[in-house]
């Protein structure tokens, strides 16, 4: 068999269902890359071990009707995982093991996978490129010094480099299209309230969404279909019926609108990436689908409120941090507030900290109107921009990103710049929007760049089928050197 | 907004998170910068505008008064830096 | 000092003072499970042993809200006359305590669940409307326990997350005596509702009492001090006079009041200003993102009102015109609604004279001897009418009722049974008396004839001794009847 790690998701599950492979074969070819992979620094914790037990019993007795039968998954570092440490990429985490399971990773053991391990990111969701976690940088699979992107982006690293068959990830501002656009992958932010919220670590609650993190948009339908669903325990989960995104996947788009927005059209864009977007307006045109222009006039104005919202909500969803009940507490304070103030400047890494106090000044006394409810009325405002395009379109054509990857180290001095990084996938967390970001094609050195398809609420099917009859046109191929596997 | 030294230290006191001296002029570029940013919303006249109330247009759900969680101590306190069999334990307040 | 028809005034060196108070009174709903979570918030548990993830604040916990408390808050603020807002927000005021796990605390801050409303208050000078500013529901705190270690604080989180509304008063009321009616009535309205068992000794109850003076016959309110977490309206007086004296003084002295936080020194008697640089408190409410805004039927709220039982108000009208009570003795019988069901069943069958005046008597004398409540009385309210009935019928006499009494206190035993089983039954048969009193008049020749040749006061002889050879059981009414007919 050709190295099965290689293969789509969709593909291994097919080749599982008809007996063709076995769950702990399939299982050791992942473990292996993992174990080969000296450089990448994709896990935060390796769980092969009990992958491999859960493996052979899973092929000693397979169900075989499930979703994702015998499939071994490594997940983002802040689903909390039952006996297993979830760090959140943070020293104030390091040692915590929770002794319950998120709904989203249950979901996914309930249709037949199991844990593999628990993938870097940034610190608490916070960053853009994999650099602000307490466990160390993650590289991007294309090229040796480059960031994968972030907050996802030890699981969008793994996915590319073919240590897990898929992955799933979260996504505030861009967490998950991002990382996605810089490796090559496809990432799906679904509609807030689709994925349940419990048991992931919280970053911004308005805006938070797990999503799937695939090689291909049907892997992708897929991973979709097993994570989503209605959760009692979660006040914000939406109640719907269930649907069959991978078995009602399809290419025909004819018919459909899709909005091309001028304000993303944004000055001093690369070339190749106004190449790209015209290449996906023309696949969309072959398609079948009618390209119309449409103005989301506030889009410039998503960035910094982004920058207010979700400050705020972190700097108060990090408040449990105290080293009370769980996590990291200080040694150092003769007092109550002593031991608080350390902890948190001890446990918690800088641009953790920035972002709490600018989400506590937002919030305080005498700067709320100026600031937090400020941002909430532009907020509904981009909101508004959105609801109204999409009385005249099924869907929107947008750049995932403004550029390639980086280079590790590129962006860490200035925190604008960084946050520029998210220009274009934002807006639609604000809105609460589902978005997927599949790879486009390439930039002049061979980085991937990827393109950005967003929809209405709770159609995700069509964003789907776009994303798919798109991704069958452009073809994107990936083959890379492996270079991690060197000790060099 | 002008972020200076005692705007610092009273928010870092109010979050309880403690800055080092010597950080705090690095704390102070950094942040006017992103204020600098954010503070592009005053471009926008927005007094005609309700403030989002919710990005989900749903009723707030509710549950019935039952007894189903709870008496799970040894859970509740396994993950304590500092506990022991009833309590957690943390320094005293001065008060 | 305070005469109850006169205004209640501090003397100061300089004039008198009025004194001007607001209470927030904390009313633990009764509800089996929290707020936001399933525990359940029984008194007196092992500490943490009514603690979920949630209430801890785990990694990932969400909150879900509980419906009957929004009922019963519903049901107070009908009680309280008030305007139920069918439109409400859930917000997080944040601040840091160990006691505090989320950092947060749920609560409403500028959209509650309950307007303005009144409460009226029977003084003995006529009854004055004391206004409500408002209702809201909010989360409990654990407890800190700093007593139990030299150097460390205990945290039991079993309260943390308990429903609680607070209910705040306008700044009406003007005296401690006007604090306790209000409080009183206040806690009798709840408990008739059920809303909340007013259970001051545990915690049920507790209050943060607002005090501010001015000069009388000034306009202008004060600077005013609140004092927090007073849980005994005896302390919520003691606390009221010290302050209003220690803030005569301080103004009459040239010097301003510092708004602040004080607590009131139980031990010491005297309120004390809390750490100050923690009166810096910024508590950067905004709304709760992991909730939505609570919308409220009109049904719901008619539903409700067509619910609510007979309010102490209109059961005081109704009592005074059904029963012929005084307003004094409406009063009593209404306070709490235990008291006022089990007068009611009482009077349903037996003369409503002797209830009110047995029950307000005697019966009350029994709890307040053995420290009970009227349900937790042997005398039952059966016992008690049956008790009544034995007196009308003549069964027994008034005097011998007592006796009886006396022993129904102790045992809980029936009336009937202890008349039978004691042979204490009035002699009432008319010719086992005559022939009694044939007898005494037959060997008193003599005194009758002093009687009837004018000696009126020797009537009283002639019942006694139809009482001594009785063995005190003659039917008192029918000796005197018989023997004006003898002695005619």
């Amino acid at each position: 068999m050709s190295d099965i790690s290689k293969k789509s998701l969709t593909e291994i599950v097919k080749l599982i269902k008809k007996k063709e492979i076995k769950s702990e074969e399939l299982t050791q070819s992942f473990i292996k890359n993992i174990n080969n992979d000296k450089k990448l620094n994709s896990f935060i914790t390796n769980c092969s071990e009990n992958a491999l037990k859960k493996a052979q019993n899973f092929d000693k007795s397979p169900k075989l009707e499930t979703l994702l039968p015998g499939i071994p998954i490594a997940v983002k570092d802040l689903f909390c995982t039952k006996g297993v440490r979830t760090t959140a990429g943070s020293k104030m985490l390091e040692n915590f093991i929770p002794s319950y399971e998120s709904t989203i990773t249950n979901n996914l053991w309930n249709e037949g996978a199991f844990l593999l391990g628990k993938l870097n990111c940034d610190e608490y969701a916070m960053g853009s490129s994999n650099e602000t976690s307490y466990f160390g940088n993650v590289l991007n699979p294309i090229a040796e010094n480059t960031v994968p992107g972030g907050s996802s982006g030890g699981s969008a690293s793994a996915l590319a480099a073919d240590l897990t068959p898929t992955t799933i990830g979260t996504d505030t501002g861009g967490s998950i299209r991002q990382p996605a656009s810089f490796t090559g992958t496809v990432g799906l932010k679904p509609t807030y309230g689709l994925c349940s919220r419990w048991g992931i670590v919280a970053f911004a609650s308005s805006l938070d969404q797990a999503g799937p993190m695939t090689k291909t948009v049907q892997d992708c339908a897929l991973m979709l279909e097993a994570m989503a669903g209605f959760d009692k325990k979660d006040s914000t989960s939406i109640n719907k019926k269930k649907e069959n995104y991978s078995k009602n996947l399809t290419e025909n788009i004819k018919g459909l609108k899709i909005g091309i927005p001028k304000e993303y059209r944004v000055d001093g864009m690369p070339k190749e990436i106004d190449r790209l977007w015209e290449n996906g307006k023309k696949i969309l045109k072959d398609s079948g689908a009618e390209i119309i222009d449409i103005s989301l006039s506030n889009t410039k104005y998503a960035l910094p409120t982004y920058y207010i919202v979700a400050p705020a909500e972190a700097s108060s969803n990090l408040a449990r941090y105290d080293g009370v009940k769980y996590g990291f507490r200080s040694t150092k304070g003769n007092n109550l507030i002593e031991m608080y103030e350390n902890t948190r400047s001890e446990g918690f890494g800088d641009e953790v900290k920035r972002r709490i106090l600018i989400g506590t000044y937002v919030l305080s006394s005498g700067y709320y109107d100026a600031y937090y409810l400020k941002a909430q009325k532009v907020r509904q405002m981009i909101k508004n921009d959105f609801d109204q395009s999409f009385e005249k379109v099924d869907a929107i054509l947008t750049p995932a990103t403004p550029t390639s990857a980086f280079k590790i180290g590129e962006k860490k001095d200035d925190p604008i710049s960084m946050y520029l990084n998210d220009i274009f996938t934002v807006p639609v967390n604000l809105a609460g929007i589902p978005a997927i970001s599949i790879p486009a094609g390439v930039d002049n050195n061979n980085y991937p760049l990827g393109l950005q398809l967003i929809g209405k609420p709770l159609d995700e099917q069509k964003l789907l089928n776009i994303a798919y009859a798109v991704e069958k046109k452009i073809n994107f191929k990936q083959s890379l050197n492996r270079w991690w596997e060197n000790n060099v | 907004m002008s972020i200076d030294k005692d705007k610092i230290k009273h928010i870092s006191k109010l979050a309880r998170i403690s800055v080092d001296e010597e950080k705090i002029d690095d704390l102070i570029k950094d942040l006017s910068s992103i204020f600098n940013f954010i503070e592009q919303l005053n471009e926008l006249n927005t007094d005609k505008v309700e403030p989002l109330s919710s990005i989900l247009n749903l009723p707030l759900r509710s549950r019935k008064d039952e007894i189903n969680d709870g008496k799970i101590r040894d859970k509740i306190l396994e993950n304590s830096p500092q506990k022991n069999e009833e309590f957690f334990v943390v320094p005293k307040v001065i008060e | 000092m305070s005469k109850e028809t006169k205004k209640y005034l501090v003397e100061g060196e300089k004039g008198q003072w009025e004194v001007v108070i607001g209470l927030e009174v904390h009313a633990q709903i009764t509800s089996k499970s929290k707020l936001f979570s399933g525990s359940s918030t029984k008194f007196g548990a092992e500490p943490n042993t009514q603690v979920s993830l949630v209430d801890s604040a785990f990694p990932g916990m969400l909150p879900v809200i509980n419906e009957f408390c929004i009922h019963q808050a519903i049901k107070t603020g009908l009680g309280l006359n008030a305007k139920i807002n069918t439109y409400s927000v859930f917000d997080r005021k944040n601040y840091f305590y160990a006691d505090l796990p989320q950092g947060y605390q749920i609560s409403q801050y500028k959209n509650p669940i309950v307007g303005e409303g009144e409460i009226i208050l029977d003084l003995p000078n006529g009854s004055k409307k004391i206004g409500i500013e408002r209702l809201h529901l909010e989360q409990d705190a654990g407890k800190s326990i700093h007593d139990l270690d030299l150097s460390n604080t205990f945290v039991d989180l079993n309260r943390s997350g308990v429903a609680l509304m607070e209910i705040v008063s306008k700044p009406d009321l003007r005296s401690p005596d006007e604090v306790n009616v209000y409080v009183k009535k206040l806690r009798s309205i709840m408990r008739y509702l059920g809303t909340c068992d007013g259970n001051m000794q545990e915690g049920s109850l507790r209050a943060d009492v607002n005090v501010s003076v001015r000069k009388e016959g000034d306009t202008k309110l004060g600077t005013r001090c609140e004092i927090k977490n007073v849980n005994s309206i005896k302390f919520m007086q003691m606390a009221i006079s010290y302050e209003a004296q220690r803030q005569v003084e301080l103004l009459e002295s040239g010097k301003k009041i510092s708004q602040e936080t004080r607590l009131f020194d139980t031990k010491k008697n005297e309120t004390r200003s809390m750490r100050s640089k923690e009166n810096a408190h910024d508590y950067r409410y905004f709304p709760d993102p992991d909730l939505l805004p609570l919308n409220i039927d009109k049904n719901l709220i008619e539903k409700i009102k067509k619910s609510l039982p007979e309010l102490p108000d209109q059961k005081k009208e109704r009592f005074i015109n059904e029963y012929s009570l005084n307003s004094y003795e409406a009063n009593i019988l209404v306070s709490e609604k235990e008291i006022s069901d089990y007068f009611e069943e009482v009077v349903k069958n037996s003369d409503k004279k002797l209830a009110k005046n047995w029950i307000m008597g005697d019966l009350f004398a029994s709890l307040n001897e053995k420290n009970i409540s009227i349900s937790e009385s042997p005398v039952t309210s059966n016992k008690m009418a049956q008790l009544i009935d034995t007196i009308s019928s003549g069964v027994i006499s008034g005097r011998t009722a007592k006796e009886v009494f006396e022993i129904m206190k102790e045992t809980g035993d029936e009336p009937k049974k202890i008349i039978e089983s004691k042979g204490l039954q009035q002699k009432s048969d008319p010719k086992e008396l005559e022939k009694i009193i044939d007898k005494i008049i037959l060997d008193n020749k003599d005194t009758v004839a002093q009687y009837k040749s004018g000696k009126d006061k020797l009537f009283g002889f002639f019942v006694g001794q139809a009482m001594k050879v009785s063995g005190g059981k003659a039917n008192p009414q029918l000796v005197n009847e018989i023997l004006k007919q003898k002695l005619k």
